[in-house]
C-alpha cells in the first residue's frame, strides 16, 4: 500500500511543478513592476496600467485560441493575419454605414475568423500537411487578402460609430470591456478544458496521437474545433483590435503570431503538445505586454523588446525541458517504490 | 472443423477469408477466426506470423484488403477504432498506448469519464472506479497519479484496467502478460475468466505456452500470415502447438551448456537506492548466467539501470573485472566491457524511424569505421549477420524498425547490443515477446556466449527460463536480495516461495 502513498507524493508534485510556473511568472511580474516603478513613479499611474490591461486583453485572446491548438501538438501561425483582415473588413463594414449595428460587426469578425480557422482545421487534419506548413501558407494568403481589400486605403476612427469606440475603451463600474471579455473567455475555456470529457480529449491528442487515435477518440473533429476556436477568437480580437486602435491600415497586427506563440509557450502550454492551462497563457500574455510597457518606460530601444521575449522563449522551453526530464526521473523513482 | 462451442448462436465476432498487404509483405492471407460468447480462444504463431495485423483489422485499425468481419453472423465495416469499441470489442494493444500527460484514471476512462450534473466530469466517481478495477487486478497503483514514468509492467496493468472497464462483449488481448510475472498473471486469469463466464468472448495472445493452456479452450494458429488450424486446446501438447506454429520439431528449449566459472567479472557491493532498493551485494563469474528473479516491481530493473549507470547509487560499489565504476556513468560502464539490454525497448532500445542496419550498427560504430567514416558496407554486412542469426522476419534490412512486428524489434535491440561483443552483459527479460523457436536460439546463443566466457546477468519474469538457464537464480523481494538458490537446489517452488516471501 506504500506504493499508493508513493504515487500521491508524484502527483502533487506534478501538481506542484505546473502552479510553480504560474506562480513564477506572477513574481517575475510583480518584480518587473517593482523595478520599473522604481526608475518612473508614473508606470503605475491610471493610464498606464489601463493601458496595459487593454493590450494584454487582445493578446490574451489570442492566447486562448493558439492554447488550444498547441495543446493538441499542433500551431496556428495564421492568427495575426486573421486580426488584421478582420479589423480592416469590418472597419470598412462599418464606415459604409454608421447604421449597422456592433453586435452584427462582431458577428461578422467571429465569423471571418472562424473561416479562416475552418481552412485551416480542414488542411490539418484531412489534408495531412504539418500545421506549420499549413498555417504558414494561410499566414501569407490571409495577409495577401487583406492588402488586396484595403488597397491602400486606411480605416479611421472617425468613419467608426462611436458605440465601437466606447466598447474599445469605455467600460463599467470603471473597469474596461476588454478585461473583462478576455477574462470571461480565459475562465470559460478553462473550465472547459479541464472539466469536460471533449476538453481532455484535447490534452489526451497532443500527449499522443496515435494513442488517441487507437482510444477511438474523435481526433480530427478536435483539432478542427482548436482551429475554429483559434480563429474565432483571433476574429473577435480583430474588432476588438478596430474597436480600440480606431485606425487600422491593412495587415495592422502582422507579426504577431509569434507574440501569441510566445506567451502561450512562456505561460507553460507544452509546445510538444499534451501540457499547459490557458490560465498559464494568459498570464504570459499579460507578462510579454507588460515587459513591452516597462521598456517604453524604460526608455528602452524597441530594439531590445524583441531580444528580451526571445530570451524568455528560450529560458521557458529550456525550462520546460528541464522539468520534464526531472519530473520523469522522480516520478519513476517513485513507481520503483512498488510495495517496499 | 470441430464443433463450435457456442451451440447454434453465431459466433460474436468472425473473420472470413481476410487478406491484408503492407507493400511487398502479405501479412495476412486467406484468414478465418470465429470468436464465440463464452470461449477464450488463443492465437499462436511465430514473431511476425500476421497475430498483431488480425487484432488490428478485428479492431477497426485496418480495414481488410479482401475477406469480411462479422459482428453476431452480419457482415459489418469498422472504419474506425471507434466503431469497434461502439460494437463491444474492448482490446489490449501489444505495445501500451498511454497518454503520459494524462493521469492514470483518466488514461483509463479517457472519452466515457463519468458525468456528473451538466456533463461535467465527475473526477471523484472516475477514480474510484479506477481504484476498484485496480483492486480487482491486486494493482497498488494511484488512480490520481500521472501515466508519465511508469514501468512497461505497470502500463500494462493500466491498459488492461482500461480493455476491463468497457464491460465488452469481445475482449481482444495481444500479449497482456509479456512483461507480468507470475502473480499478476494468475490475477489476470482469474478476472478474465470470471468475464468468460458471463458470456464474454476472448481473444488471447501470449508467447508462453503455458498460459494458453491455462486459459483457453480453443487455439487457432498462424504461419506466415497463413492459417493453419483451429482447434480445441484439451488433448494437445505443447509439441503439436509448436509443430503447428513452426512446421517442425524444435530443439531442447534450454540448452545450457555446463560451464566452469571463471574470475568475477561484475561485483556488486551493497549497492542502494534510497527507496528504492536497499543493501544489495552479488557477484558475477565469467562464463556465468546468473538470474535475478522476483515479482514485477522487487526492483530488479532498477538494479540493472543503476549498475549500467542510467540511474545514480546512494550508497555501495561497482566494480568490472576487478575495477570500480563511478556512479551514473553509462559511458564509463559501456567502455568498461558492460552491456544492458533494457526493458523498455521501444524507448531506450530503438530509434524507431531508422532502419534496422542503423539500429543494429548503433552500439558499434567504433568498429564499423573506416578511417574516418562509418562504412556502410560493414554495417550492412554486420546486421544481415545477426538478422539471420536471430531469424529475424524482415522485408528489407534498409526498412524502418517501426513496421517489423513487436517480437522481431525485441530482436534487433537483441542483435544490437550482443553484437558488441561485451565482457559483462545484463539482459532485462531476454525473451519478452519472442516467439518459441527464437526464444530457444536466444537461450542458445547466451550459453554460448557465457561458454565463451561471458559473465551474464539476466532478469526474467519467466519461472521456466529462469530455472533452464541460471547457473544461480538470485531473488529479490521489495527491492533487497532475499535469496541466493544454485541450480540443483532451484524449482518453481523455492524461487516463488523466496519471492512472495512466504519462505525464508
Ligand atoms: N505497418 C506495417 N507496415 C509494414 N509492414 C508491417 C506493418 N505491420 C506489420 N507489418 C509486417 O507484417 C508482418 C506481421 O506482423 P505482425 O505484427 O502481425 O506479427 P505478430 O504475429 O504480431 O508478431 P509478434 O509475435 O512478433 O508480435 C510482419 O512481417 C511485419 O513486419
Ligand atoms: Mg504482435
Amino acid at each position: 500500500m506504500t506504493a499508493v502513498t508513493a504515487g500521491r507524493g508524484g502527483r502533487s508534485l506534478v501538481d506542484l511543478v505546473f502552479r510553480a510556473r504560474e506562480l513564477s511568472i506572477v513574481a517575475a511580474l510583480v518584480l518587473l513592476v517593482a523595478v520599473t516603478t522604481g526608475v518612473n513613479g508614473n508606470f503605475l499611474s491610471g493610464q498606464g496600467v489601463k493601458d496595459i490591461f487593454l493590450n494584454a486583453s487582445i493578446l490574451v485572446l489570442l492566447a486562448v485560441g493558439q492554447s488550444f491548438v498547441i495543446i493538441t501538438k499542433n500551431i496556428d501561425l495564421s492568427v495575426g493575419s486573421v486580426v488584421g483582415l478582420v479589423a480592416f473588413t469590418v472597419g470598412d463594414f462599418l464606415a459604409a454605414d454608421h447604421g449597422r449595428g456592433i453586435v452584427f460587426a462582431v458577428i461578422l469578425g467571429v465569423a471571418i475568423g472562424a473561416v479562416c480557422g475552418l481552412a485551416n482545421g480542414l488542411l490539418v487534419s484531412f489534408g495531412r500537411v504539418p500545421a506549420l506548413v499549413v498555417t504558414l501558407g494561410t499566414l501569407y494568403v490571409i495577409q495577401g487578402l487583406d492588402h488586396f481589400i484595403a488597397h491602400g486605403r486606411q480605416i479611421n476612427a472617425v468613419d467608426l460609430p462611436p458605440a465601437l469606440l466606447s466598447m474599445g475603451n469605455g467600460g463599467v463600474l470603471g473597469i474596461p470591456y476588454l478585461p473583462l471579455i478576455a477574462v470571461l473567455v480565459m475562465v470559460a475555456a478553462g473550465y472547459y478544458l479541464r472539466s469536460y470529457a471533449s476538453g481532455r480529449d484535447f490534452y489526451a491528442i497532443g500527449s499522443s496521437p496515435e494513442a488517441a487515435r487507437l482510444a477511438g477518440l474523435p481526433v480530427r473533429r478536435r483539432v478542427m474545433t482548436a482551429y475554429l476556436l483559434s480563429g474565432g477568437l483571433a476574429g473577435l480580437a480583430g474588432v476588438l483590435w478596430l474597436a480600440r486602435f480606431g485606425t487600422v491600415v491593412a495587415d495592422a497586427a502582422g507579426g504577431w503570431e509569434l507574440q501569441v506563440v510566445s506567451a502561450v509557450v512562456v505561460g507553460g502550454v507544452a509546445i510538444t503538445g499534451g501540457v499547459g492551462s490557458v490560465y498559464g497563457a494568459a498570464l504570459g500574455a499579460l507578462l510579454l505586454t507588460t515587459i513591452t510597457s516597462a521598456l517604453v518606460v524604460l526608455k528602452v530601444d524597441p530594439f531590445w523588446q524583441q531580444a528580451i521575449t526571445g530570451a524568455l522563449l528560450l529560458l521557458a522551453i529550456s525550462v520546460d525541458r528541464l522539468l520534464a526530464l526531472r519530473v520523469a526521473r522522480i516520478l519513476r523513482r517513485r513507481n520503483a517504490r512498488h510495495g517496499s | 472443423m470441430t464443433e463450435p462451442p457456442g451451440g447454434d448462436a453465431p459466433p460474436v465476432l468472425a473473420l472470413r477469408g481476410v487478406s491484408k498487404a503492407f507493400g511487398a509483405v502479405q501479412a495476412l492471407r486467406d484468414v478465418s477466426l470465429e470468436l464465440f460468447a463464452g470461449e477464450a480462444h488463443a492465437l499462436a504463431g511465430e514473431n511476425g506470423a500476421g497475430k498483431s495485423t488480425l487484432v488490428k483489422t478485428l479492431t477497426g485499425v485496418y480495414r481488410p484488403d479482401t475477406g469480411q468481419l462479422l459482428l453476431d453472423g452480419e457482415p459489418v465495416e469498422f472504419h474506425s477504432p471507434a466503431d469497434a469499441q461502439n460494437a463491444g470489442v474492448a482490446v489490449i494493444y501489444q505495445e501500451p498506448t498511454m497518454f503520459p500527460d494524462l493521469s492514470v484514471a483518466e488514461n483509463i476512462f479517457i472519452g466515457r469519464q463519468p458525468r456528473a450534473a451538466l456533463r461535467r466530469i465527475d473526477r471523484g466517481a472516475m477514480h474510484g472506479r479506477a481504484a476498484e478495477l485496480f483492486k480487482r487486478l491486486g494493482v497498488a497503483l494511484d488512480p490520481e497519479q500521472p501515466a508519465r514514468g511508469l514501468s512497461i509492467a505497470d502500463q500494462q496493468l493500466v491498459e488492461i484496467a482500461k480493455a476491463l472497464s468497457r464491460d465488452a462483449r469481445v475482449l481482444i488481448m495481444d500479449e497482456p502478460t509479456a512483461a507480468l510475472s507470475g502473480a499478476e498473471v494468475t490475477r489476470l486469469f482469474n478476472v478474465v475468466k470470471a468475464l468468460r463466464e458471463q458470456g464474454c468472448a476472448v481473444l488471447f495472445i501470449s508467447h508462453r505456452l503455458d498460459e494458453i493452456f491455462e486459459l483457453c479452450q480453443r487455439v487457432t494458429t498462424l504461419r506466415d500470415g497463413t492459417w493453419i488450424a483451429s482447434e480445441p486446446v484439451a488433448g494437445m501438447t505443447h509439441d503439436d502447438l509448436i509443430r503447428r506454429m513452426v512446421g517442425r520439431d524444435l530443439d531442447a528449449l534450454y540448452p545450457k551448456l555446463d560451464t566452469v566459472p571463471g574470475e568475477v567479472a561484475l561485483k556488486v557491493h551493497r549497492l542502494t537506492r534510497e527507496g528504492v532498493f536497499t543493501d544489495v551485494s552479488f557477484e558475477v563469474r565469467r562464463g556465468e548466467i546468473v538470474a535475478l528473479a522476483g515479482l514485477v516491481g522487487a526492483g530488479r530493473s532498477e538494479v540493472a539501470r543503476a549498475i549500467f549507470g542510467v540511474d545514480r547509487w546512494d550508497a555501495g560499489s561497482v566494480e568490472v573485472n576487478g575495477r570500480g565504476l563511478p556512479a551514473a556513468s553509462p559511458t564509463a560502464a559501456m567502455s568498461a566491457g558492460l552491456a544492458l539490454v533494457p526493458e523498455d525497448r521501444r524507448q531506450q532500445g530503438l530509434v524507431m524511424e531508422q532502419s534496422i542496419e542503423r539500429n543494429i550498427g548503433l552500439t558499434g560504430l567504433k568498429n564499423l569505421r573506416r578511417g574516418p567514416v562509418i562504412s556502410r558496407a560493414a554495417e550492412r554486412d554486420r546486421a544481415r549477420d545477426w538478422a539471420i542469426r536471430l531469424q529475424l522476419k524482415f522485408n528489407r534490412l534498409s526498412d524502418a524498425v517501426n513496421v517489423l512486428s513487436g517480437g522481431n524489434q525485441q530482436k534487433v535491440v537483441l542483435g544490437k547490443w550482443l553484437s558488441t561483443r561485451p565482457g559483462v552483459l545484463i539482459i532485462d527479460e531476454p525473451t519478452r515477446g519472442i516467439d518459441v523457436g527464437t526464444k530457444a536460439e536466444v537461450h542458445r546463443l547466451l550459453s554460448e556466449l557465457a561458454a565463451d566466457g561471458l559473465a551474464v546477468l539476466m532478469i526474467s519474469s519467466d519461472l521456466p527460463e529462469v530455472l533452464g538457464m541460471a547457473d544461480r537464480v538470485l531473488v529479490m523481494q521489495e527491492g533487497r536480495l532475499v535469496a541466493e538458490i544454485p541450480r540443483d537446489a532451484a524449482t518453481e517452488e523455492s524461487v516463488m516461495a523466496a519471492a512472495t516471501g512466504r519462505a525464508s
